[in-house]
C-alpha cells in the first residue's frame, strides 16, 4: 500500500489530485526540484533537472544590475507575469553549479522574488519559472568588475 | 567643406562614446549600490550592538548604559557625529572605539590592553564593531560637528594633518598619495579628497561600513589599519594617538557633511 | 545558537511586502582559507515563510547565495498587527525561526 502511494506521489501531475483528495498535505506537495539539481554543472542540465526545456518569454524578467562592483553580493531577482506561476529558479550560467536558488510560490504570493547571489565572473543570469507545469525563461547579462582597493 | 564636417562629426562621436562609456560604468555602479541599499547586512550588526550595549557583561557584570560618549552618560543619539573629542576623565582626545573600550574597562571590568591586542573580527573587537555600528546608526543623516574647542582637540587636528601628508614606508606613500586630490580613482573606485570636505556620506562619513567583498563590518580603526597596510607601512598600534589624530583631521574636515553610517561598501 | 534575523513586513493596499536579512556565513564548501584548506560547507538549504500558519513562500538555497542572505517577496493579504514567521534550516541541521509584526 505504502509503495504504491510513493510511486504515485513521484508523478508530478498526480500530486494535485492527491492534495485535492487530502491524501497529501499542501506542505508535502510543495516539493520543487530535487536537491541534486543544485549539484549539476551545466546550465542546460540544471534546467533539464528543473523540468525539461524552457521557452524564452518576455513575460519573465531578470532583475539584476548591469555591473556589479563585486561578485560576492549581487542583487538578483525574477518577476513573472505568467498566470499560475508556481516556481521560480535563479541560475548563474558561469558558476560551477549554475542553479543558485529555487522558490515555491503558493497561490496568493506574487511571482516576484529578490535575493543576493555570488558570481565569480561576468555571466548570464537566467530566471526559469514554472507555470501550469511548463517552463519559461529570461536571461540578462551582469558584468562583474574588480572595483578597487577598499572603500 | 562637407567632408570636414563629416570628419569632425565622427571625431566628436568618438570622443563622446569614450566619455559615455565611462559614464555608463559609473551609472551602472551607482545602480548596483542603489539595489543593495535596502537591506544592508550592517543592520544585523546594529541589532547585535544594541543588545551588547544593554547586556550585563564582563567581570563587573554591568551594562554599558552609563557610558559617556561625550554628551553625558547613556546619551547615544547624536554622539557619533561629535567624535573624536576631548574627555576630562581620561584627559585625552578619544575616538568612538577607544572611548567604548574606556567604558568597557571602567563599567564592565574588561582589560583595555587585551582588547587593544585582540585582532580585528575576533573576540571583543567584534563587540566593538557591533557597538560602533549601532551607535553610528543612531546619528544617521545627522551632520558632523567634531569639536575643536579644547586645546588638545586643536593639537590633534594639526598632528593628524601632518600625519596625513607624511610619506614613508617602502613605497613612499602617504594618505595624501590617494586621498589628496580631486577626481582620482583606483580602477573603478572613486577616491575622495580627504584634505577637505568630500561631501555627504563620503570618507569619514561612511565608516563603520559593511564590506560586501568580504562580508565584514569595518570600523574607522579597521579602515585606517588597512589603509596603512595598503601604503606598505608598519601596522599602527590600535587606538594610538596617531590613529585618533587622523580621525580628528578627517572628521573636522567633514564637519557639516551628513553621516550615512552604517554604510555599504564594495 | 544563530543570531536573529531582521524581518520587516509592511502592508500596503492589501499586499504585504516581506524583507528578510539572515545572519549566516553561507560557506559554499569550495572556498579555501589562508592555509589552503577547504572551509567546510555551511549554508542555509531551506527556508519557510508563513503568515498565520499558512506558507507564503518556500525557498531552496545553495552555497551560491551570498553571506548574510537577503530575501524579499510580496503576498496578498496580511493585516497590520498580524505575524509573519520565517524559518531557515542549514546543511548542518542548524535552524532559526524569527517572526515580525506586519506594520
Amino acid at each position: 500500500m505504502n509503495n504504491t502511494r510513493r510511486t504515485v506521489i513521484k508523478t508530478t501531475s498526480a500530486l494535485g489530485t492527491l492534495v485535492a483528495l487530502g491524501l497529501v498535505t499542501q506542505q508535502q506537495a510543495m516539493a520543487a526540484v530535487d536537491r541534486a539539481a543544485f549539484d549539476v554543472k551545466s546550465i542546460a542540465d540544471a534546467i533539464k533537472a528543473i523540468g525539461g526545456t524552457a521557452a524564452n518569454s518576455d513575460q519573465v524578467s531578470v532583475v539584476s544590475p548591469d555591473i556589479a562592483e563585486n561578485g560576492a553580493v549581487v542583487p538578483v531577482g525574477a518577476t513573472s507575469n505568467i498566470p499560475n506561476t508556481t516556481e521560480i529558479y535563479l541560475l548563474v550560467e558561469k558558476n560551477p553549479t549554475p542553479l543558485a536558488a529555487g522558490f515555491i510560490v503558493p497561490a496568493g504570493t506574487e511571482a516576484s522574488v529578490q535575493t543576493r547571489l555570488k558570481m565569480g565572473q561576468s555571466t548570464n543570469v537566467v530566471a526559469v519559472v514554472k507555470a501550469d507545469g511548463k517552463l519559461f525563461s529570461a536571461t540578462k547579462e551582469t558584468k562583474v568588475t574588480l572595483g578597487g582597493c577598499g572603500g | 567643406m562637407k567632408t570636414r564636417l563629416v570628419i569632425s562629426a565622427v571625431l566628436m562621436a568618438a570622443a563622446t562614446t569614450g566619455a559615455q562609456a565611462q559614464d555608463a560604468a559609473a551609472a551602472g555602479i551607482a545602480k548596483f549600490r542603489e539595489m543593495l541599499a535596502d537591506g544592508n547586512p550592517a543592520e544585523l550588526f546594529e541589532m547585535k550592538g544594541e543588545e551588547l550595549w544593554k547586556q550585563k557583561r564582563g567581570p563587573k557584570n554591568a551594562s554599558l548604559e552609563q557610558c559617556d560618549l561625550g554628551l553625558g552618560p547613556g546619551v547615544v543619539q547624536g554622539a557619533f557625529v561629535q567624535l573624536p573629542r576631548y574627555f576630562a576623565d581620561t584627559k585625552r582626545v578619544q575616538d568612538l572605539e577607544t572611548r567604548l573600550v574606556t567604558c568597557m574597562e571602567t563599567l564592565q571590568g574588561f582589560n583595555a590592553e587585551e582588547i587593544a591586542r585582540t585582532p580585528f573580527l575576533k573576540g571583543e573587537k567584534e563587540t566593538l564593531a557591533a557597538l560602533a555600528t549601532w551607535i553610528g546608526g543612531l546619528s544617521k543623516d545627522m551632520r558632523f560637528a567634531v569639536p575643536q574647542k579644547h586645546e588638545a582637540e586643536k593639537t590633534m587636528y594639526e598632528v593628524g594633518k601632518r600625519l596625513f601628508f607624511a610619506r614613508g614606508g617602502s613605497h613612499d606613500f602617504s594618505c595624501a598619495s590617494c586621498h589628496g586630490a580631486d577626481n582620482t580613482r583606483i580602477r573603478l573606485q572613486d577616491l575622495p579628497n580627504l584634505t577637505k570636505n568630500p561631501g555627504d556620506g563620503v570618507g569619514f562619513a561612511a565608516w563603520p561600513a559593511y564590506r560586501i567583498s568580504n562580508s565584514q563590518m569595518w570600523t574607522m580603526q579597521h579602515r585606517l589599519n588597512d589603509c596603512y597596510r595598503q601604503q606598505r607601512f608598519p601596522e599602527p598600534k590600535w587606538g594610538s594617538d596617531a590613529t585618533i589624530a587622523l580621525s580628528v583631521y578627517m572628521g573636522v574636515n567633514a564637519n557639516g557633511a551628513a553621516s550615512i553610517v552604517p554604510a555599504l561598501k564594495r | 545558537m544563530a543570531d536573529p534575523m531582521r524581518i520587516r513586513a509592511n502592508n500596503k493596499d492589501g499586499v504585504t511586502e516581506v524583507r528578510v536579512l539572515m545572519s549566516h556565513p553561507m560557506e559554499s564548501g569550495v572556498r579555501k582559507d589562508a592555509s589552503g584548506a577547504l572551509v567546510p560547507a555551511k549554508y542555509i538549504t531551506d527556508l519557510d515563510a508563513t503568515h498565520n500558519g499558512k506558507t507564503v513562500l518556500k525557498a531552496m538555497f545553495s552555497g551560491a547565495v551570498s553571506q548574510n542572505p537577503f530575501l524579499s517577496f510580496k503576498f496578498k493579504g496580511g493585516a497590520k498587527g498580524e505575524k509573519v514567521a520565517v524559518k531557515w534550516v542549514d546543511n548542518k541541521g542548524e535552524s532559526r525561526t524569527d517572526e515580525a509584526t506586519i506594520a
